[in-house]
């Protein structure tokens, strides 16, 4: 554990580490994500209730998950960087960002489509909606706030700070909304679908989230050895890669 | 900010560097100087003490007049409405919680009394409530008439809206720490801040709807009071480490 940590500190070596894993994750995501969207949309059976509209959950959950599992991976990645100031795990935190907003508004836009044939409208203030709505700006705000500072390091550990505060907000904004929803509106809609699932429907939506995770992977690897390069330009080992691959 | 006392010991064998280092007369004279020059500060300049003031009836002006006079929608809405207008004027407020301290340099002077920052900055917190909280849960009950708000409601709306202001002061407080260095930060403060403040409009506006239904209203403020000792408890170290950034970057 002290040793991997020790290790991040140098951006050459997750450089390195990076190319190496890279490969596999890439792999991993589109054979898990082609396979479920073929299993999931051709093979599974259909909702007896909600006919082949409740289809668009082998995105909308996959999504739904990352969107939450990134914003955490992003507070302890402040975490990290506050605590031993390790710039490589800050530059994850930066490239994830916008990724993990991508994916708040992929659910909710699945969501929104697949309320029209299910509850006959686009949106309803329904408690996994709401929350969902207000993870994206929280994800806007990080994202903001990072960008108003010139200075790096500030912009660096404000974002850290920033993540931390909404990781501890998430959850209390999730059970108050969950009580708001249910004193002002009764829970007329139950998703059917996600209750007790079938054998055959569950699968392929466990090999979409394994699919989406690995993308997540494949895809901050990528872009945060990206950013290595950026931001450690000036440095000589990067001159050298440079130079070598001239 | 505390006086010490820069005649001490004739002996002369401390150096001024061991002297400046030496807090002078403890933790709570230095909480007390805060809250006092905070006062002294606003109190001087009052206009800023009423705007948000100002800004809460408007805002209430607004609503009867865009919606609808009718007394009976009015009374259905005027919970959240009078919420609502209240967690903008507090919002209103916030961007100059640190900037005058940023501007004139007092706030790099308190970050480097050897008294905690975290408690310090809650000093300031706690006179940011005093001035803005405070009066607006006073004046709501004032403004819930003019909204036919249904009687009965009237003690919880100012119980709600007092604690519920001190946690949103706390909570805003982490986001004016992270934007004061910034030049246009107020309308990043906002976005920084309206998604946390979520838990606290939901219990709030609901306490003030349970006790026009008749029951559960102790329930809902017991929820903001727990939400405010949580906030008290975390609150002044994120500010902490935010003014920290903000001033060293």
């Amino acid at each position: 554990m002290w040793a991997f940590i020790n290790k991040l500190r140098s951006p050459k070596w997750f450089y390195a580490i990076g190319a190496r894993l890279q490969p596999f994750f890439w792999l991993a995501a589109v054979v898990l994500i082609l396979v479920g969207t073929v299993w999931g949309l051709a093979f599974a059976p259909a909702d007896y209730q909600q006919g082949n509209s409740f289809r668009i959950i082998y995105v909308h959950v996959p999504a739904a998950f990352l969107a939450q599992s990134i914003f955490v991976s992003m507070a302890v990645c402040g975490l990290v960087f506050m605590v031993w100031k390790i710039k490589v795990v800050d530059m994850a935190a930066a490239m994830m960002a916008p990724l993990g907003a991508a994916m708040t508004f992929v659910s909710l836009f699945s969501g929104a489509v697949w309320g029209v044939p299910t509850w006959g409208t686009w949106w309803m203030w329904d408690a996994r909606l709401t929350s969902m709505l207000i993870l994206l700006f929280l994800y806007l705000g990080v994202i903001a706030l990072r960008g108003a500072f010139s200075s790096r390091d500030s912009a660096s550990r404000a974002a850290s700070v920033l993540a931390m505060v909404g990781v501890i907000n998430i959850p209390i904004i999730k059970y108050s909304v969950d009580w708001w929803y249910t004193l002002h509106q009764p829970a007329t809609f139950t998703i059917t679908g996600r209750a007790a699932m079938p054998m055959e429907m569950w699968a392929p939506l466990l090999i979409m989230v394994m699919g989406f995770y690995s993308f997540f992977i494949a895809v901050t690897l990528m872009r945060t050895r990206s950013e290595i390069l950026r931001r450690e330009s000036n440095k000589r080992w990067v001159r050298d890669l440079a130079t070598e691959e001239r | 900010m505390p006086v010490t006392d820069a005649r001490s010991p004739a002996t002369g064998r401390r150096t001024p560097a061991e002297e400046a280092r030496e807090p002078g007369g403890g933790l709570a004279v230095a909480l007390w100087a805060t809250l006092k020059r905070d006062l002294v500060l606003l109190m001087r300049r009052r206009s800023e003490v009423l705007n948000p003031l100002v800004f809460f009836a408007l805002v209430i002006t607004l609503f009867p007049i865009g919606i609808s006079p009718d007394p009976q929608l009015l009374a259905t809405i005027a919970p959240g409405l009078l919420w609502v207008a209240a967690l903008l004027a507090a919002l209103l407020s916030l961007d100059s919680l640190f900037r005058g301290d940023y501007d004139d340099g007092s706030l790099e002077q308190l970050l480097l009394t050897p008294q905690p920052l975290p408690m310090l900055a809650l000093a300031k917190v706690a006179v940011h409530w005093l001035l803005t909280g405070l009066p607006l849960s006073l004046m709501a009950p004032v403004l819930g008439i003019m909204l036919s708000l249904p009687a009965g409601s009237y003690v919880t709306l100012a119980i709600s809206l007092a604690l519920g202001t001190a946690s949103l002061s706390l909570i805003g407080a982490i986001g004016a720490a992270l934007t004061v260095g910034l030049s246009r930060g107020g309308v990043l403060l906002s976005l920084l801040v309206l998604p946390l403040y979520i838990p606290v409009l939901i219990f709030g506006a609901g306490a003030v709807q349970a006790a026009i239904l008749g029951d559960g209203a102790a329930a809902h403020l017991a929820i903001l009071g727990a939400l405010l000792a949580l906030a008290l408890m975390l609150a002044p170290w994120a500010m902490a480490a935010s003014l920290r950034i903000s001033i060293n970057g």
